[in-house]
């Protein structure tokens, strides 16, 4: 289909902005999209495409993001009505922004894209989410990479920017410790897919749409459970494999879920926790889990799988880790490390059907390389959990690196 | 390789380049890359195996024939890396596609054609426009776009000769549509990563060698940047690509469709350029694939601590501008298209688009303050600027700002020019700057306005021009306001590990620099060359790098490079203590001093663009390491030169300066046509002519230069039937090591750079021998020479001229460093820290046994419509030089490596113009008709040699008369002609006023079918010379000797 492509200025921008940090550093820049004091814990990603994505992923609840790609916006915001063939939004990872602020290096004043529908400032302005762009953001990155992530604020506003109110903001900003799944979890219980097909549970501990999307594709549908749902509950809808998704801050905060999955444990139902259910699987098996410096958020992460020594470019955001000595006697052990650092980034029970990655095999944003991740979780769902041989043999589609998509 | 012990054994004719040292190989042979020299090496040396992916597709294609011809299989010989039958797969068009599409990657509907019959079938099928690329040859050499069946009959005939297959293949066009590389990785364990993608700015229209590329893409969101990267992988896989290849894309912007275009299964240009815009280095891993290490053995080399196999992640953006040299050729037709034009390329790297184009325009050292300010911004009719914007020149992005200029709204542009609407808007931000510095005062600049500018990459100098102040004031301004660009790092990984190495640019987007400025008295900057263009290339990068590593031999410490050209090794992160990627400008070198605090700046080995800036850095008490300003301005200033000669009683042909043309007219008249006449202003075509008559003189002033106090010319007397000799020596101030008189092959009048040359020299007697030397002395002392000096000299009747000295690395360094085994910028490195020179090096270059040849590689096929006559503009795009046991063994082999056939029997076209010419080609045309070929002329030479020579001529009919038969156009299209002796009318200096249409034609023809073509009686003499040599000898097979001092 040929199409206009549009080209559209942006109307949310030039504002007062500054930037403050926990340990005091400021930096002043330009406002963009909704003009207000948010804090947050800072983070930094270094993806170089994928805004709309990210910035729609539950698991930055309470972060205020910087994006290191230095020119953000170029292609603009595609309308959400814009679904893929399971009626998922295509660009859009939840149906909200969900950072609480946004900082850049340089905003895009001028958007173009065939699937373009407003600019990066608009879609703030009416998310209400404050934006900062003119940031050294190199600068803010290595200060992050060298401190490690803390708290801050970041304020934008027509009128010269308020530092008490900064400073402030900060002492009542909490990230640690803090729950954050009310708010990125579903209330209730939320069905996709034909109802005919077998149900795969999903908890949701704030799940990307493209989690979704692969359950779908694997011939499921899938039953969305809020975070807390009880074991009794969850079973009712006899599902044929349950997944724990990804979601934001400390693993230790999602109580409920861990004593769920311990359960399920029990049961003989495959399992696969996908990053922040990746902690999850390796709290309820008696494992700890600790905070990342800075965490690992990009999509150019290779991830070793320890059978084949196979490495795969993978999507990463997270700023928990498992603590891989802490795996002994849990009956897990680790499947997947990062090839930069050696910290895990994927567990698998060694008798049980349960695997648990933690990075993003839905992709979005980011490279397509690990959705296998989906078909291994595929091939323990249909040998019903009872044919122990299968979580021990290594890819299932038979170790080409691509699964049809 | 030599860090995992294995012995290489390189083979490459280029002498210039630092790939050729034989510090970097276990053994170098300066030999052609083709199937019977790699052959006969291949027996000499015994090696185990071969790497073909990192000679481009010369090396390429050269594997491929060693293999059908069974060579490979006979020594038992392993290719390292991309397998030959994947390298097949690669480069056959339907092979290609068929591997594509089991893949599950989607090509264009397209079809091969192996004759016209079935080209005019195929493109009936698919439709017009269609586009024909031809199956194995360089850059895209002989494709094009056809929109009619004339077109296409004129460009499948060529490809089809152009093919070392025969084939052309047919193919929809697609110029509208986005063009998206991938440089990707993978080992034998089948691990593969996408190192860096390329968004190319002029779409799929323009050839990826001509077009502007920046990284990463700008314009394509994630699904469509990580659906190509996805492509890529399987497209990679399935063809069992090991080490390092490229994948385009066509991406249409208005749907979802996309096309895999090509793979190149090997080391490229936009390898390298995706080398340096991302930091990981694809070649080291690559050689590493080859041997068999997997991409998680090894390490990323900028952090030195995380692994190799990942996927750089940039916090800034690149920008390849090409450089074109279309000004140096007449007749060129200037249009960019699908086969490349560019000569050279540069990168910028900064954290805005407007800031890395700007600083792109200025790095191409075009004269170019950025993209607008420049002196050519006139204005053009609306319809005019139209037609350029749809059929794109070198000129665009101007013509793109002159649209704007005219009102001609963004989105027309976008449709007639198919570049992204984004890229246009950025463009119009960099008009509005402009617009906005005009229209402040200087004395109420508002900071944040100075600021923005400097992020838009505004120079100095441009801003200075708004504001209607110096360069220097508008510098002083900025820093006033607190206004200074910041250094950063290029590392891979955005900030997340910290680097080890030093990669950086400076740019306005940011607060801080990356790395600290500690005071080091003992360091020193090194400035580069820039991009490759026609008279500065390879041999710069060589004299850097040899620079950088004979100043560190010599005690600095810290030796900082500056340079700007990705093809280059002194732009490799490792080869200097700190590398800036960066403008060759005035404002950086200062901003950049400024930060560094050096001992001094080294300009010798950066060109004439590093010797063009020290005037103004001595101006600005910049201390130069190598020969004082005062003194550069002396060698560069014809006044001042001539005054020296004058004081020594060395002769120069007389010349003078004039503002007017009377004054010219009675020079010239007095001293005697011809004359060699410079202008400093140029209208169009070449700069330098030599001039034959008072007529030629006024029109040649009246329509092409300029004649004013503002722009004087340059008159000198023009020595016909002279030699040409030049000296490349180094002086410490006082000691003077001469490495070698060159002596050139051609009688004067063709450009020293297009010149063939021979060391030592052949002809010369001892006395002028002495006489040039003691002149070469005396020059060097009383310049106070500090470091490498070149001077060009004239021989006539036994009187020796100079015509100019440049106290700087020459074109020629490295080639007499190569083959007398001194490396004069090791020596010169030791002149300039005032180090002693070594004694006893008396006449080196007479101690060699055999001939060093270097014989000029020229690209006319490449530029439609150049005529290939040489004059006294260098038209050259590179050279080759080959030693060997004789004149004609070295010679004869120089050839080959520069592209020659040598034919030993068939059919030889003679037509020379003049009876002098004639005279002198009566014994070559003799030993012709001795060696059995075949003689056809035209119809007075054909005359000449029946009265004179033999009765064994055929005559032949000329292009402009295709109804007489035989004719020249069907004897060269049915290849029944081997060589050609083709040299026109009175002489070859005569190019631009004698040159008969019908001449042109035939040198023209015989470029696209690939058949010598010998345009001067020195140069036909001494090719027939050539074949008689080998008619009864087999070329020498050895490799270049060491350095004997270092």
């Amino acid at each position: 289909m040929r199409v206009k492509i549009p080209t559209i200025h942006g109307n949310h921008i030039g504002l007062n902005a500054m930037i403050i940090l926990e340990d005091g550093s400021t930096y002043r820049g330009t406002g963009f999209g909704y003009p207000k004091t948010v804090g947050g814990e800072f983070v930094f990603n270094t993806g170089m495409v994928g805004y709309t994505e990210t910035l729609t992923d539950p698991s930055y609840r309470g972060q205020i993001l910087c994006l290191t790609y230095p020119l953000i916006g170029n292609y603009g915001v595609p309308s959400n009505s814009i679904t893929d063939s399971y009626g998922l939004p295509k660009y859009f990872e939840s149906d909200n922004i969900q950072v609480s602020g946004l900082i850049v290096h340089e905003l895009s004043t001028v958007a173009n894209h065939r699937e373009c529908h407003k600019t990066l400032d608009q879609w703030l302005y009416d998310e209400k989410i404050p934006g900062i762009s003119g940031i050294d953001t190199r600068d803010l990155t290595k200060k992050i990479r060298i401190k490690g992530v803390m708290k801050g604020a970041l304020s934008i506003s027509e009128k010269q920017i308020n530092t008490k109110e900064l400073l402030n903001t900060i002492k009542r900003t909490k990230y640690d410790g803090f729950n954050f799944m009310s708010q990125v979890s579903v209330d209730k219980t939320v069905e996709y897919g034909d109802p005919k097909l077998e149900p795969i549970v999903l908890i949701d501990t704030g799940t990307k749409y493209s989690i979704i999307r692969n359950i779908l594709r694997m011939g499921y549908r899938v039953i969305r459970v809020p975070w807390d749902m009880s074991f009794n509950k969850i079973i009712s809808y006899k599902p044929k494999g349950i997944i724990i998704s990804n979601g934001p801050g400390d693993p230790k905060m999602c109580n409920s879920t861990i004593d769920t999955v311990n359960k399920l444990f029990d049961s003989t139902l495959p399992i696969l926790g996908i990053c922040l259910g990746n902690q999850i699987i390796a709290l309820a098996a008696g494992g700890d889990t600790y905070k990342l410096k800075f965490g690992h958020r990009g999509q150019n992460k290779g991830c070793t799988e320890l059978n084949t020594n196979q490495t795969f470019i993978t999507t990463q955001n997270h700023g928990y880790g498992v603590k891989s000595n802490t795996l002994n006697k849990t009956g897990f052990k680790a499947w997947y490390i990062n090839s930069d650092d050696n910290t895990i980034e994927g567990i698998k029970h060694e008798s049980k059907p349960i695997i648990a990655v933690q990075f993003h095999p839905e992709a979005s944003p980011g490279p397509y390389d690990c959705l296998h991740i989906f078909d291994s979780f595929k091939a323990l769902v249909e040998q019903n959990g009872s044919n122990e041989k299968s979580i021990h043999s290594d890819r299932v589609n038979g170790g080409g690196k691509f699964s049809k998509e | 390789m030599s860090e995992e012990g294995v012995k290489t054994v390189l083979v490459n004719p280029n002498i210039a380049t630092i790939q050729t040292d034989t510090r970097f190989a276990n053994k170098v042979y300066l030999l052609p890359v083709n199937g019977y020299y790699i052959n006969q090496i291949i027996e000499k040396e015994l090696p185990d195996s071969i790497m073909l992916g990192f000679g481009g597709q010369t090396a390429l294609n050269c594997g491929v024939s060693l293999h059908d011809e069974g060579i490979l299989d006979k020594y038992k010989i392993q290719v390292l890396g991309t397998p030959i039958n994947s390298i097949k797969i690669t480069e056959d068009r339907q092979q290609f596609k068929t591997a594509m599409i089991k893949s599950n990657v989607p090509v264009l509907e397209s079809s091969p054609a192996y004759n016209l019959r079935e080209a005019l079938d195929v493109a009936d099928k698919i439709g017009y426009p269609v586009i024909i690329r031809v199956a194995y040859t360089l850059g895209g050499k002989g494709g094009g776009v056809a929109h009619n069946e004339y077109e296409l009959q004129e460009i499948v005939q060529r490809g089809l000769s152009l093919s070392l297959v025969n084939q052309v293949l047919i193919e929809k066009y697609i110029g509208s549509w986005k063009q998206i590389e991938y440089e990707m990785m993978r080992d034998y364990a089948g691990n593969s990563i996408a190192i860096c993608n390329m968004e190319n700015v002029l779409g799929m229209r323009v050839h990826t060698g001509d077009n502007i590329v920046i990284a990463p893409s700008q314009t394509i969101n994630n699904e469509e940047y990580h659906r190509l990267r996805s492509a890529a992988i399987k497209a990679v896989e399935y063809c069992g690509i090991v080490g390092e290849c490229n994948i385009q894309f066509g991406l249409d912007p208005q749907s979802e469709s996309y096309c895999a275009i090509e793979i190149n299964a090997r080391l490229s240009r936009s390898s390298a350029l995706a080398s340096k815009a991302t930091g990981y280095p694809l070649a080291y891993m690559a050689a590493k694939m080859g041997l068999g290490y997997s991409l998680t053995e090894l390490v990323n080399s900028i952090t030195k601590a995380t692994t190799a196999c990942f996927e750089p992640s940039l916090d800034y953006v690149v920008l390849k501008m090409p450089r074109w040299d279309f000004r140096k050729f007449e007749l060129v037709n200037r249009r960019i298209g699908t086969s490349m034009k560019s000569v050279g390329e540069v990168m910028a790297i900064g954290r805005t688009f407007e800031e890395v184009l700007q600083k792109a325009i200025r790095m191409t050292d075009t004269g170019k303050m950025g993209l607008v300010g420049n002196e050519q911004d006139m204005k053009e009719e609306l319809e005019l600027v139209e037609q350029k914007l749809l059929y794109p020149s070198d000129e665009i992005l101007f013509d793109i700002v002159k649209a704007m200029r005219l009102g001609i709204p963004i989105s027309r542009i976008s449709k007639l020019s198919t570049i992204d609407s984004w890229f246009l808007e950025k463009i119009k931000n960099i008009v509005d700057m402009y617009d906005k510095l005009h229209g402040v005062d200087v004395s109420d600049i508002s900071e944040g306005l100075l600021r923005d500018a400097k992020k838009y990459g505004f120079s100095d100098l441009q801003i200075g021009k708004c504001l209607g102040i110096k360069e220097i004031s508008a510098r002083k301004l900025r820093q006033k306001l607190g206004i200074n660009p910041v250094v950063k790092q290029v590392d891979t990984l955005a900030a997340e590990w910290p680097a080890k190495t030093n990669y950086l640019y400076l740019t306005y987007g940011g607060d801080k620099d990356d790395i600290v400025f500690r005071k080091e008295k003992n360091s020193v900057m090194v400035l580069g060359a820039g991009p490759y263009r026609i008279g500065s290339s390879v041999e710069f990068d060589w004299g850097t790098v040899n620079m950088v590593w004979g100043l560190k031999n010599n005690g600095i410490k810290s030796v900082s490079v500056i340079n700007c050209n990705p093809e280059t090794v002194s732009t490799d992160y490792d080869i200097s203590d700190r590398l800036y990627f960066e403008e060759l400008s005035l404002e950086r070198i200062l901003d950049i001093y400024e930060k560094e605090r050096p001992k001094g700046i080294v300009t010798c080995v950066g060109g004439q663009t590093a010797n063009n800036l020290v005037p103004k850095l001595g101006e600005l008490n910049v201390r130069i390491i190598g020969t004082d300003s005062i003194h550069t301005d002396m060698a560069e200033n014809r006044e001042k030169f001539s005054r020296l000669l004058d004081s020594l009683n060395i002769k120069q042909p007389p010349w003078n300066k004039f503002t007017d043309l009377n004054g010219a007219k009675t020079f010239s008249q007095n001293v005697g046509f011809p004359v060699l006449v410079r202008p400093s202003y140029v209208l169009s075509g070449a700069a330098m002519k030599v001039i034959w008559n008072d007529e030629q003189l006024e029109r040649y002033i009246n329509e092409a230069a300029q004649v004013s106090p503002e722009y004087p010319i340059v008159i000198s007397k023009f020595f016909q039937d002279s030699a040409e000799v030049e000296v490349d020596a180094v002086c410490n101030g006082k000691d003077v090591i001469i490495g070698a008189l060159i002596e050139h092959i051609d009688n004067a009048g063709i450009h020293s750079g297009d010149a063939m040359m021979c060391i030592p020299p052949w002809r010369l007697n001892r006395q002028t021998m002495n006489t040039i030397v003691d002149y070469s002395n005396m020059i060097a002392r009383k310049l106070e020479v500090k470091g490498p000096l070149n001077i060009q000299y004239l021989v006539k009747d036994d009187e020796v001229y100079v015509i100019e000295a440049n106290v700087r690395a020459s074109r020629t360094t490295p080639f007499v460093s190569k083959i007398v085994g001194i490396n004069l910028i090791s020596l010169a490195a030791k002149a300039i820290t005032n180090g002693k020179l070594p004694d006893g090096l008396n006449e080196p270059w007479l101690k060699i046994s055999g001939f060093g040849i270097k014989v000029p590689q020229f690209s006319f096929m490449q530029l439609e419509g150049s005529d290939i006559v040489l004059g006294v503009e260098m038209q050259s795009t590179g050279e080759v030089a080959c030693h060997g046991n004789s004149f004609y063994d070295a010679l004869s082999k120089a050839y080959e490596a520069a592209g020659y056939n040598l034919p030993l029997s068939g059919s030889a076209l003679i037509t020379i113009g003049g009876q002098k010419n004639k005279e002198k080609m009566l014994s070559p045309i003799s030993l012709i008709n001795s060696m059995k070929f075949n003689i056809m002329a035209t119809e007075h030479t054909a005359e000449f040699i029946k009265n004179n020579i033999t009765t064994n001529v055929q005559e032949v009919h000329k292009i402009s008369e295709p109804t007489r038969k035989p004719n020249i156009a069907d004897l060269l299209y049915d290849k029944k002609i081997d060589f050609i002796i083709n040299i026109p009318s009175t002489s070859t200096i005569e190019k631009y006023v004698g040159m008969l249409d019908d001449e042109y034609q035939i040198r023209r023809k015989a470029v696209e079918m690939g058949i010598p073509v010998l345009t001067t009686v020195e140069s036909a003499i001494s090719f027939i010379h050539c074949l008689e040599w080998r008619n009864n000898n087999k070329p020498s097979i050895s490799p270049l000797s060491k350095y004997h001092i270092n």
